[in-house]
């Protein structure tokens, strides 16, 4: 962890980037942002770890937990919305075990993401899984093929 | 025999998520297996292009020959070889793929400007936009036009900002232009925050060169060295066809250094927004580029004044950047001419929900909600009947299909108390429950709220709670009005403009759909049953017949009974998903 993250503060001092750039070096590394980075990029550039804190708590696209190993994204756009996004990600996370607070299976398998809108707006309701587009999909179909990649595990 | 073949296959957004790679990437196989251009002819050559408009049937194909263009629907990769073989070698289109006939309806009454070379220039490659005339206003601009002379070419096309509040390019250009500083800056704001619309999406994604046009003009216009692009990271496609735009066009000499032989420099760089929907708004937008929490500040001082890094800045929206080269090629006349008095021009929206044509159309300001629902979308869905029409997102607010003739500009719609907005146009049928679409935006702006201001941060939180209330069954009395007193109240006292339009969707749709709040209130049902909490479902034992489909998909083993036998519901089981609902085919499973 140490050398990736020496790797991030060269490439960032060369960009003379910012915080928000700096996080994104980060999440593409780790995959996530690790207290750890935090507290070295806060000492090696003076910079409050509050304050990094604060910057990476604001923007929804930093996580501060490792997200698991299969990614299921799921729209929640006002089209997704109306063609019935909520039944998806409700039977979703019935299916994963997932609690309200929680986006992560314990086991570390799935991770279960909202997001505002993919801009797909025609094929909702769009849900990704593993980055691949499932255009106009249907809940009982998803939550199949959830199940026969758990059985892949 | 020699002719000159094009095949364009649509990569828009819904394009590629309906397969087009596969497409593109058959024909490619399929001309080289059959040596197609030694055969047929030496011009022979098929590329990728953004948004072709009608998403509904995508993945469109466009094969042209000669000159003659046919458009295939819904193609499917094991239909490439058939259009290959009787088509473009045999000569007979295959007439029960084409798109022609429903094509025609859905563009009578469109007017394409921004979107008029998206779909058939390669998005990837700089050489088909010049072709398409590209980059032939930058340097009409450079050579032989003053910066004073660009900025009245604008006003007097009349053209307003395209993010949603409408504000006069030209007369934004003119005050960047005399606000005095050493450097000045411009951005494109491309944070396409709006869930529902994705007309900026597709217009950098289909004809990028012609935002950066349009950034190259706007810089010499207001006198700026360097731009910048405000991007979502949720668009990675339209992020990588942007850097690859910039790249190709410093590689022409049209961005960087003495750009097009001038005296001038220009250098765009990319910023990746970090997903906030606060970042929408002009300050904050400035906040998250200078690597801070994207909160915004209270106005004035302007950002034409004071900006980014306290310098002037112009904020443009993409759809407004990618309008200013073609207003330059053909004059303010020219675009002055479509729209109505006060609303110049076209408007792209993003055409979704339950209708039949889903896609990204671009209309001329004035037209009426009837022709853009029914002539342009072809109606809705079978059976179902319109409800209303949402747009512009969750500032905006909900047209009842009793206003079906209003028309689209800026003034008839916040008559109605909505808003043109960025251009997310979502329609709704009968099935759709207002009070939730109300909840629905008060959760999203709720969440979005960077609660800087207590009016936002708590308002919209109280807002959302007694819509809650409402949906769950609890409503009381006086709902209504505590909901209409404190939006009131949020609209006025909020710092920005997130704020400031929140409780646009709760208020129009208390406006126009008073009685549905009444019947979750009074009655605890939800007309369009929609509301699980005030969902009831039964099994009628009349008409089961015991196949068991229902009990297979209940996630809570909620159903009993026997095989061939009626089977029912345990209520204190049931978490109302609605899954036995969706799968009985003989509509055995009720829903009251």
């Amino acid at each position: 962890m140490k050398r990736s993250n020496e790797d991030i503060l060269h490439r960032h001092l060369e960009n003379n980037g910012n915080i928000i750039s700096l996080l994104q070096d980060i999440q593409a590394v780790f995959g996530y942002i690790p207290r750890e980075s935090i507290y070295y990029f806060s000492e090696k550039l003076n910079i409050p770890s509050a304050y990094i804190y604060g910057v990476a708590t604001f923007y929804s696209q930093f996580r501060l937990n490792p997200a698991g190993k299969h990614k299921i994204t799921a729209c929640c756009g006002t089209a997704c919305h109306v063609k019935g996004a909520e039944k998806i990600i409700d039977s979703l996370k019935l299916e994963l075990g997932l609690d309200d607070k929680e986006d992560t299976t314990k086991d570390g398998e799935f991770t279960l993401e909202k997001v505002a809108c993919l801009g797909t707006c025609s094929f909702a309701p769009i849900v990704l899984i593993d980055g691949k587009v499932r255009g106009k999909v249907k809940h009982e179909i998803l939550v199949r093929e959830i199940k026969s990649m758990k059985k892949k595990k | 025999m020699k002719k000159d073949i094009l095949i364009r296959v649509c990569m828009g957004p819904a394009g590629i998520a309906a397969g087009g790679k596969d497409i593109l990437d058959e024909f490619k196989r399929i001309f080289h297996e059959k040596k197609i251009k030694a055969s047929v002819g030496k011009k022979c050559s098929s590329h990728q292009v953004g948004c072709m408009g009608l998403c509904a049937s995508d993945v469109l194909v466009d094969i042209v020959i000669d000159g003659i263009k046919t458009v295939y629907q819904h193609v499917k990769p094991d239909m490439v070889e058939k259009i290959v073989e009787d088509h473009i070698i045999g000569g007979k289109p295959v007439h029960r793929w084409m798109a022609d006939e429903i094509l025609v309806d859905f563009n009578k009454k469109q007017m394409k400007i921004v979107l008029s070379d998206c779909g058939k220039v390669d998005p990837e490659d700089i050489e088909s936009y010049i072709c398409a005339d590209g980059y032939a206003s930058a340097r009409k601009v450079f050579s032989s036009m003053k910066p004073e002379d660009v900025i009245n070419e604008i006003k007097l096309s009349g053209l307003r900002g395209r993010g949603g509040a409408g504000f006069p390019t030209g007369l934004k250009w003119e005050l960047a232009r005399k606000a005095q500083a050493d450097t000045k800056y411009i951005i494109c704001n491309a944070d396409e925050g709006d869930p529902g619309a994705f007309m900026d999406r597709a217009v950098i994604e289909g004809n990028p060169h012609s935002v950066v046009e349009g950034m190259i003009i706007t810089a010499y216009a207001v006198g700026s060295e360097k731009g910048y692009v405000y991007i979502r990271a949720e668009y990675p496609l339209a992020v990588e066809r942007l850097r690859l735009a910039v790249k190709q066009a410093e590689d022409k000499g049209f961005l960087g250094k003495r750009i097009f032989n001038s005296d001038k420099n220009f250098n765009i760089v990319i910023k990746l927004g970090a997903g906030a929907f606060v970042c929408g708004e002009e300050t904050a937008l400035i906040a998250s580029i200078e690597g801070q929490r994207g909160m915004p500040r209270s106005k004035p001082p302007f950002p034409v004044n004071k900006g980014l890094w306290e310098k002037p800045t112009v904020i443009n929206n993409v759809e407004t950047l990618a309008n200013i080269p073609y207003i330059i090629k053909k004059g303010h006349a020219w675009y002055s001419s479509y729209g109505t008095e006060k609303s110049k021009g076209t408007k792209v929206f993003a055409l979704t929900g339950k209708i039949k044509n889903t896609g990204l159309i671009e209309v001329p300001m004035g037209i009426t909600l009837r022709e853009i629902i029914y002539d342009i979308g072809g109606g809705l869905d079978e059976g179902k009947n319109l409800k209303a029409v949402q747009t512009g997102g969750p500032s905006g607010g909900c047209i009842p299909a009793s206003m079906l003739d209003i028309k689209f500009d800026y003034e008839s719609l916040a008559q109605a108390g909505s808003i043109v907005g960025s251009g997310g146009m979502i329609v709704l049928d009968n099935d759709d429950c207002m009070v939730n679409i109300a909840e629905y935006f008060t959760r999203f702006t709720q969440s979005e709220s960077c609660g800087k201001c207590v009016p936002c941060r708590i308002g919209t939180k109280r807002l959302l709670e007694i819509l809650e209330k409402i949906t769950t069954g609890n409503g009381e009395e006086g709902d209504i009005e505590k909901l209409e007193e404190l939006s009131e109240y949020i609209k006025k006292t909020s710092l920005c403009g997130l704020g400031q339009t929140a409780p646009n969707p709760v208020l129009s749709t208390i406006k126009y759909f008073r009685n549905e709040y009444e019947a979750h209130i009074r009655e605890k049902k939800c007309p369009a049953k929609v509301c699980k909490h005030l969902l009831i479902y039964a099994i009628h034992k009349d008409i089961c017949t015991g196949c068991g489909a229902c009990k297979r998909v209940c996630p809570q083993e909620a159903i009993v009974g026997d095989h061939k036998f009626p089977h029912r519901i345990e209520h204190i089981k049931c978490i109302k998903c609605g899954a036995c609902y969706d799968i009985c085919r003989l509509n055995a499973v009720g829903r009251s």
